[in-house]
């Protein structure tokens, strides 16, 4: 009885290629391409962490390149392509060599902000397929993770970037039992 | 060994592993007898999973995205919820007007404190928080009335149309503000010349922030002497006194906290949260909304990282549990960044003062250690995390006469409580630099002064803690051996230097928070007739491991592959009791119960399965997913069909297992923190460079090892140490939880962006070495990682600057303005040749040449209360206190 709002259109409607698949969503125009992923397509693997664009967590890749998508418009994904973590997985369901080698190696802890990570290290990949240590720093800078003090994302970087380039690279000892001496 | 179905689903992962034999962790220590976990029918077997980098069980959901986290639950009908939060810091709440709030489009429920007047907290001694603020606000961000709606901008713009009229109170924002506030005992008459508050208060009470506590803002002192300092000191050679002091900071995980609320068809209250400690919540619940534990469900979803931070029972848990309750539809919350600041709960900052008695070859004569907490607005954990600001100096190097002072104060800011390494890190940070002093006034090695006086294992300490294996010899050795150490140290160039540190960290409080006689872990055990096996229990992953843990564990026992298990955590309706992932405690205690409920399922397989075939049950063995005769291999069945065999025999197969902490040794006031059933031992040492233009200090690597008994799984625990040594290494040189003074106590900078933590650009190199080391108490053997990597960091990098550039950085963080400033100082003085060449110092060791430093000059006076005595174990002590005639001097 006291709902008196007036009933109106409010929503703006828009198509794009979400994960390889045409896509249509209707949405409050204000809202950011993070929330229009999370509330209006339920695809809740793209996190948050501060909703200003300062940790990385929300990371997803507007037409193969990284942006936060908290601070993108929804409305600005008209007609592009974006693909989130859900799209990452290969046909048959298998996992990326990616998600394979952060599984393996424990590169994923909480897992929180591993979406927005996974996708950063997909694009750098697909540019530079033999990036140094280094060069894997500079372009993950901006993701923050607490958990894994970012070693073990390293490992896991380099030794995907080693299968996607068909090398059969093994683990080092090391990295999975620690040094021994 | 490895069975090839583990291998197939392992996947990658088992090509690592399937060339080694059995690994070497599987060494058992000669020197004490360590009641490995074999078959109890006499058999024994390699180890199959334990001591192997298995995936974790929630690897591929982690990865894929389809981990549910509490903001990722949505329901129908779902409202919004926003908190409305104090703008002020304290003060009294005159008025709350929520009219216009009710009255806008889509808002459903407002509530204020009269709805949730009952009071909770997690220990049972600080019951002072409410869910909302009845009649005052004790800092900025309280919360003070909530709002449902049915989306979250209705929400919002309903909470911002909320009216409250505050009365302003006196602020406390500091440790001596608080000690110095009217209707302290250490109130002086003009608070003004003593640098404490400046208002003037008509009303004492006025300043009080709570009407409990031992006196004014006093939340808690205590006072404890184990021997007789006096006379240790006497021995001494040395005597050094040192003050030390380490900020706040905060766990900052990645997911903010959230919740979502639900009243089910059978009318009961559902509750997901992101908790550490989903039984502490459902216990608040039941207080708070004055409803029967049966009534009420707490699901903790998995966390987004926790550190400590998600410990407590949370005001918007109880909100959005009441909003449900009220409206009868779901109603969800999530903490905005800046709210999950204001939540806060981490690390005390504590100012230090410590002195010690030391023989010339280092040998501590006695310590006498006190400490200061600046508590924040509530109690929180605070009473814990003061003893332990006291109470693991002990578990390191010998002190056989300790004497610990500490008091912890109400002032107006976020709550402390737990964060990684509860209350720990900061007594550590100034022992090991406070140690490196020493060394350095002895003329000794800061390896030799260390090393040549570590606790015996299996021994007690001087406040009743008992020890029992000890690989710190060990991990120093690993350290300094490949970090070149000794070379390096006081050789490096100006500018370049290296530093080491130790530390020691439980494996789970020994004691509950809320006393009882009963387990603090739980787990049951379901074997399916067709070979599924699950298993419950109350214990919450958030990103440690702790479900995988329990796989790893009854894998190994049931000789089933752990991708097999079915593991359901974290459901107070179908999981039995854990305490929850707090204090490093899942993996011994969580793991000792799940070791003892997998064991009693494999005697009823291989009792059923023995009678039936008859074959001895010594003879008997499960592995590779099968039950075999050990003298006969080609003798076995699946372990489905002896599962079939049992249930046939026994009726339904289900098995509980539980743990309880041997008893404590210490029986006196304050003992119940500090005892655990095995403490985990670290040493690292750390190099960094400090450009003395700047003052900017990097550090280019942190050699690390750890004693971790044994490594349930090696990669994960790897995971454990590097993520510690990141965490230590933010709190080391950038972490801050900062206010503005001045009355106004707001957060500086509640953002992700400019509270600064180490990004990939600033992290540093890690080489880790796992030292095990089995206790006897641990399942195979297995102590804590989570914690106890973090505590030797901030130590070792202090003592590497020191190295590097001659001056000592006695505050954490160890900034950029701190070090230059202490470098200009000290060349300032330099170049003034007829200045005393005893600089900036503490002003208290006299006598000796001291470097130049920053840090705190001094610490308050406090009257402190007669210290509660207890004679040493090695002295005819019991571990209870010394009666005495006096009785405390202001009773």
């Amino acid at each position: 009885m006291k709902q008196r709002r007036k009933i109106r259109k409010q929503k703006a409607h828009i198509a794009f290629v979400l994960n390889g698949e045409p896509c249509e969503v209707a949405f409050a125009p204000h809202k950011t391409l993070l929330e229009v992923l999370r509330e209006d397509l339920n695809l809740t693997g793209t996190k948050h962490g501060c909703e200003l664009g300062e940790c990385g967590t929300c990371a997803v890749l507007l037409d193969g390149k990284p942006v936060l998508s908290c601070l993108v418009l929804g409305l600005d994904a008209e007609g592009r392509e974006v693909t989130t973590v859900e799209g990452m997985q290969l046909p048959e369901g298998r996992l990326h060599p990616l998600q394979e080698t952060f599984a393996d190696l424990g590169a994923a802890q909480c897992g929180y902000c591993t979406p927005g990570f996974l996708l950063t290290a997909l694009e750098l990949l697909a540019k530079n397929p033999k990036p140094t240590r280094e060069e894997i720093a500079q372009a993950l800078s901006g993701n923050l993770c607490r958990c894994t003090g970012y070693i073990k994302i390293y490992e896991a970087v380099e030794l995907a970037a080693a299968h996607m380039r068909g090398e059969k690279a093994e683990v080092a000892e090391e990295v999975v039992y620690g040094l021994k001496s | 060994m490895i069975p090839s179905a583990v291998a197939e689903i392992a996947g990658f992962c088992m090509q690592v592993t399937r060339t080694r034999d059995p690994p070497k962790s599987g060494r058992i220590t000669a020197t004490k007898p360590y009641p490995v976990h074999l078959m109890k029918n006499g058999s024994s077997k390699h180890l199959e999973v334990v001591g192997k980098p298995f995936r974790k069980v929630d690897a591929s959901a982690k990865v894929t995205g389809q981990t549910k986290f509490a903001d990722d639950i949505v329901l129908p009908r779902m409202l919004y919820c926003k908190i409305l939060r104090s703008h002020v810091p304290h003060a009294l709440i005159r008025k709350i007007d929520t009219s216009k709030a009710v009255a806008m489009p889509g808002v459903v429920a407002v509530i204020t404190g009269k709805s949730l007047p009952i009071p909770y907290g997690i220990l049972p001694v600080s019951q002072d928080e409410h869910a909302l603020c009845l009649d005052k606000v004790r800092m900025i961000g309280d919360p003070v009335a909530a709002v449902a709606a049915i989306d979250e901008d209705a929400a919002f713009e309903a909470m911002n149309a909320i009216e409250v009229e505050y009365d302003p109170l006196p602020v406390i924002s500091s440790i001596q503000d608080a000690l110095r506030s009217p209707g302290s005992a250490h109130m002086d008459d003009n608070p003004s010349r003593t640098g404490g508050p400046q208002l003037a208060g008509e009303n004492k009470e006025a300043w009080r922030i709570h009407g409990y506590g031992d006196h004014g803002n006093v939340h808690k002192m205590v006072a404890l002497e184990f021997g007789d300092v006096e006379e240790g000191f006497k021995q001494a050679d040395l005597i050094r006194e040192d003050v030390f002091f380490y900020e706040g900071n905060t766990h900052l995980p990645m997911e903010q906290h959230a919740a979502v609320a639900q009243v089910d068809g059978d009318g009961k209250l559902c509750l997901w949260s992101s908790t550490q400690t989903p039984h502490y919540v459902h216990r608040a619940l039941a207080k708070v909304l004055e409803m029967p534990a049966s009534r009420i469900r707490v699901i903790a979803t998995p966390n987004g990282g926790g550190f400590g931070g998600k410990s407590d029972p949370f005001p918007h848990e109880m909100i959005v549990s009441k909003l449900a309750l009220l409206t009868g539809r779901p109603v969800k919350v999530t903490l905005t960044r800046e709210e999950v600041f204001y939540c806060h709960r981490g690390r005390h900052p504590v100012l230090m003062w410590v002195k010690t008695g030391a023989k010339k070859d280092g040998a501590i004569t006695a310590m006498h250690f006190r400490s200061f907490l600046d508590g924040g607005a509530y109690g929180s954990y605070g009473v814990a995390s003061t003893y332990y600001t006291g109470a693991l100096q002990t578990v390191t190097y010998k002190i056989p006469n300790y004497k610990f002072e500490g008091v912890r104060v109400f002032t107006n800011k976020p709550p402390c409580g737990p964060k990684r390494g509860h209350g720990t890190p900061q007594p550590r940070y100034a022992l090991e630099v406070h140690l490196d002093k020493i060394a350095e006034q002895l003329r000794l090695d800061p390896v030799a002064i260390r090393k040549n006086h570590l606790v015996e294992p299996y021994s007690l300490t001087s406040n009743y803690l008992r020890v029992g294996s000890m690989g710190l010899a060990a991990c120093i050795d690993k350290v300094v051996t490949a970090s070149d150490f000794k070379n390096k140290f006081r050789n490096l160039p100006y500018g370049k230097g290296i530093g080491l540190a130790c530390a020691s960290y439980l494996s789970g409080a020994g004691l509950p928070i809320y006393w009882n006689h009963m387990p603090h872990s739980g787990v049951q055990l379901r074997l399916d007739r067709q070979g599924g096996v699950c298993v419950m229990c109350g214990s919450i992953d958030i990103g440690q491991g702790s479900d995988s843990v329990l796989a790893y564990i009854i894998a190994e026992v049931l000789g089933i592959d752990p991708f097999d298990i079915r593991v359901l955590t974290a459901d107070t309706d179908l999981t039995p009791v854990d305490l929850g992932s707090y204090s490093s405690r899942v993996t011994l205690m969580t793991g000792n119960a799940a070791l003892e409920a997998a064991e009693r399922a494999r005697d009823l397989l291989i009792r059923a399965v023995s009678e039936k075939m008859n074959i001895p049950a010594t003879r008997l063995s499960l592995s590779g997913g099968r039950l075999f005769d050990v003298e006969n291999p080609e003798t076995s069945i699946s372990f489905a069909e002896a599962v079939q065999i049992a249930e046939a025999r026994f009726g339904t197969i289900g098995t509980v297992g539980s743990y309880t902490p041997p008893p404590s040794a210490g029986k006196y006031k304050g003992a119940g923190v500090g005892p655990s059933p095995a403490y985990s031992y670290d040493a690292a040492v750390a190099e960094v460079e400090v450009d003395p233009r700047t003052g900017i200090v990097r550090v280019e690597r942190i050699w690390i090892a750890h004693d971790i008994g044994r490594a349930i799984n090696p990669a994960l625990t790897l995971g454990q140490v590097e993520g510690s040594v990141y965490m230590g290494l933010g709190e080391a040189l950038m972490e801050e939880m900062s206010y503005r003074t001045n009355r106004n106590v707001v957060h500086k900078f509640p953002s992700l962006l400019e509270y600064k933590s180490p990004t990939t650009l600033e992290m540093c190199d890690v080489k880790t070495f796992l030292i095990e080391d089995p206790d006897p108490n641990g399942p195979f053997g297995a102590k804590e990682v989570g914690q106890g990597p973090l505590l030797p960091v901030p130590p070792a990098i202090a003592n590497a600057v020191y190295d590097a550039v001659q001056v000592r950085i006695d505050e954490v963080p160890i900034t950029p303005d701190k070090v230059l400033s202490a470098i200009q100082k000290r060349d300032e003085k330099q170049e003034d040749e007829g200045e005393s060449a005893n600089g900036g110092g503490t002003g208290i060791t006299r006598g000796v040449e001291e470097p130049h430093r920053y840090g705190p000059k001094s610490v308050p006076e406090v009257d402190w209360p007669e210290p509660v005595r207890v004679k040493p174990p090695w002295d005819g002590g019991t571990g209870k206190e010394i009666l005495r005639e006096a009785v405390h001097a202001r009773e």
